[in-house]
């Protein structure tokens, strides 16, 4: 039956779609994801929702936290074992760190769950699974924003006002993300296939509390030992965004460049591994 | 491919593994490679099994098909292939122009969002652009009727609200090809007569359609062609009703003659809070028939496991073509005889039909009610049975070669008159 002429030629050009057996390595297909650009929003928008709608504070839980954290790390490692913090206060330098660690860690965490949360809708519609991971990371980013605010607003009060490195701070987000989707794209592709990473998720965002400077500078770690230490990507991240907001840190030097790298390699190979292994996703999910 | 032509699939199969699927545990995996001379993953641990096997078809633009088969014959894996859902393991396929999915309704909804941000979500979900969503919305809501609770969270809703509104979502999704699992086992009748009426305008928009339903009336009423799926394969592709006659005929669909034991992964609909377990034939006194013979009464008796006490149940038998046509239906309930309660645990009940059938195959479908509409259980072709050309007593049979209908009610036949005096009754006496 032929349609109305003026419906056909309004319609966009009709595709056709090859459907063939998986391939194995093969390049993510950015074209596809870009035509579910509007679904990444949707389900960014459903957790963000969901996430604020039922609790009692509702946004505030987002700044209370890195609040209520830097206020007890200050009273247990800053004033009982008086670790050093430079010339910033270290409530101030523990309140930059927590801003930075929520989002890297709930960003890790909820990229590395999503597709199994997500197993639902990947074994009954098709679309690019990266979307779920991708689509994971907005609510994080969104609590990000608002701590970002009030740590700002912090610092100005407290008398260590942000100097203009400040504006470089959004682009230090981005490495964050970078390497939170990095390490998130990774392990939800291999959360679907092997449950038992899941169990490891939290115990690998613990260690990285640890391996990273966020409770104590980077100046603690030896000589000659930071540029392994640095292969950690979230040590660069950590270093940089302090400097940017803390008017007293002092500015990162190759740590930074070895993170970046270290971070662009996860990235990309995630990327890989997740193109390869979504294809069988709804098999085995 | 040509430029009419929606879907084509050229060998295509499906193998999955059995027992612990792919991967399973990181440890065993990795236990895998490090032993030397394995690939990992080479090992199918607990055998294999292909889902669909050598599966090769053509389908024009704007045709609509009917997948039939058991459960497990393959239908729902093709859908899945030819959705991009899952890869194929051989054989490739082509489709032309933008796939809507229906697998389920309301994939994706969420709990604790409103109406309307469902509705944009689960678009979204199904392939919508947010652009096309916002133009379609009110379209959605009135054909949903849920207007007044657009600002509800839907866990609130009733279920019905909530499965009319993922419809409704659905049913506004324009693809160039359509692929709908079986939807209608949901929803109350009022709720699948809409599911129904708005396939038979996407298919008369000249969309392509691919739909499978264990109902075969359905699929007969709104398929021109149907493909029949056993063990994996493609058994028979042709018109409805040649391909339905095929599959209750085949032992396939289960349905022996005159007893049939109903295996739980016969073509079922309903909610599965009762089964139906075995349907008989027998004559008025008891005896067990496997055939009937001409104006011969008899009776069905339907045995269910009930497991859970349905305190208004209603029940229908149905006798079908083997095309899938109804020919007549008995339900337990009319003006004197209301619904009634049914306990959980084995239960049987039997209908006395006064129904002489004419010579021919018959299947008898079976099913179990609520008083609102809600199947509980219905299965097509529960059993079959062969009505005889031949009586009894062996004296009777019926003389002309050519069987038009299927029942012959005794009519009572005035004598023959002069026709200014009365209207008509018919041309000839007898009967």
């Amino acid at each position: 039956m032929a349609r109305p002429a003026d419906s056909a030629s309004a319609a966009p050009p009709v595709t056709t779609t090859e459907i063939l057996p998986a391939r194995g390595w093969r390049l993510p297909a950015l074209s596809e994801l870009w035509r579910h650009a509007d679904l990444v929003y949707f389900l960014a928008k459903r957790d963000v929702t969901v996430r604020y709608k039922q609790t009692a504070v509702g946004a505030l839980w987002a700044v209370l936290q890195p609040l209520l954290l830097a206020g007890i790390f200050s009273a247990f490692l800053g004033q009982l074992t008086d670790v050093p913090s430079g010339k910033t206060p270290y409530a101030l330098f523990a309140l930059a760190g927590m801003t930075m660690w929520l989002f890297l860690a709930g960003a890790i965490g909820r990229c590395s769950e999503s597709t199994l949360a997500s197993s639902e809708l990947i074994s009954k519609v098709y679309f690019p699974r990266i979307v779920v991971p991708l689509a994971a990371a907005a609510a994080p980013t969104v609590d990000f924003a608002a701590s970002f605010v009030v740590l700002v607003i912090v610092l100005v009060v407290s008398g260590h006002a942000p100097g203009p490195e400040v504006l470089l701070a959004p682009a230090v987000f981005v490495l964050a993300l970078v390497i939170a989707l990095g390490i998130g794209l990774w392990l939800s592709a291999l959360v679907v296939r092997y449950r038992d990473v899941s169990l490891g998720v939290p115990f690998m965002i613990m260690v990285l509390l640890f391996v990273t400077p966020i409770l104590y500078p980077l100046s603690l770690v030896p000589d000659g030992y930071r540029e392994v230490y640095a292969l950690n990507p979230l040590v660069g991240v950590l270093e940089t965004f302090r400097w940017t907001v803390l008017p007293d840190a002092s500015a990162p030097g190759t740590v930074l460049l070895i993170s970046a790298a270290t971070a662009v390699v996860l990235f990309i190979t995630g990327l890989l591994y997740f193109a390869r292994a979504e294809q069988r996703f709804a098999d085995v999910i | 491919m040509a430029a009419d032509t929606a879907i084509t699939a050229h060998g295509i199969g499906k193998r999955y593994r059995l027992g612990a699927l792919p991967g399973g545990l990181l440890s065993e995996s990795i236990g895998r490679l490090l032993r030397p001379g394995r690939k990992a993953g080479d090992e199918p641990r607990g055998g294999e099994f292909w889902a669909l096997r050598d599966v090769s078809f053509e389908i024009p633009a704007g045709q609509v098909v009917g997948l039939v088969g058991r459960n497990g014959a393959g239908k729902s894996t093709l859908l899945k292939i030819i959705s991009r859902i899952t890869p194929p393991t051989e054989g490739r396929a082509a489709v032309r122009g933008r796939v809507g999915t229906l697998l389920e309704v309301g994939t994706g909804f969420h709990p604790e969002l409103t109406g309307r941000e469902n509705v944009f979500l689960n678009g979204a979900v199904l392939g919508m652009k947010k652009r096309e969503i916002a133009r379609k919305y009110d379209e959605i809501v009135e054909f949903a009727g849920v207007q007044r609770f657009l600002e509800t969270p839907v866990k609130r809703y009733s279920s019905g609200m909530y499965v009319r509104l993922a419809f409704a979502v659905a049913a506004h999704l324009e693809p160039e090809v359509l692929l709908v699992d079986e939807v209608l086992a949901v929803g109350d009748a009022e709720f699948q007569r809409r599911c129904l009426g708005k396939m038979r305008d996407v298919a008369s928009q000249g969309r392509t359609v691919l739909f499978v339903s264990h109902n075969l009336g359905a699929i007969s009423r709104l398929c021109e062609r149907a493909l029949l799926f056993e063990r994996g394969g493609l058994a028979a592709d042709g018109v409805p009703s040649h391909v339905i006659a095929g599959y209750m005929s085949s032992a396939g669909a289960g349905g022996a003659t005159g007893d049939a034991t109903v295996p739980d992964d016969a073509p079922r609909l309903g909610t599965a809070e009762g089964r139906l377990r075995r349907v008989a034939m027998a004559s008025p006194d008891g005896e067990a028939l496997a055939s009937l013979h001409l104006d011969e009464r008899f009776t069905i008796t339907a045995e269910f496991e009930v497991h859970r006490d349905i305190p208004d149940a209603v029940f229908e038998v149905g006798l079908s073509t083997f095309a899938g046509d109804r020919i007549l239906t008995s339900n337990s309930v009319d003006r004197e005889h209301p619904p009634v309660r049914v306990g959980a645990g084995r239960r049987e009940v039997t209908v006395e039909l006064d129904a002489p059938m004419l010579p021919g195959e018959f299947a008898v479908d079976v099913g179990l009610h609520r008083s609102d509409g809600t199947t509980v259980d219905y299965v097509q072709g529960a059993m079959r049975f062969t009505a005889l050309n031949a009586a009894r007593e062996g004296a009777d049979h019926y003389p002309w070669n050519a069987v038009r209908g299927y029942v012959r009610p005794r009519g009572s036949w005035s004598d023959v008159r002069p026709a200014d005096t009365t209207p008509r009754v018919g041309d000839r006496a007898g009967g």
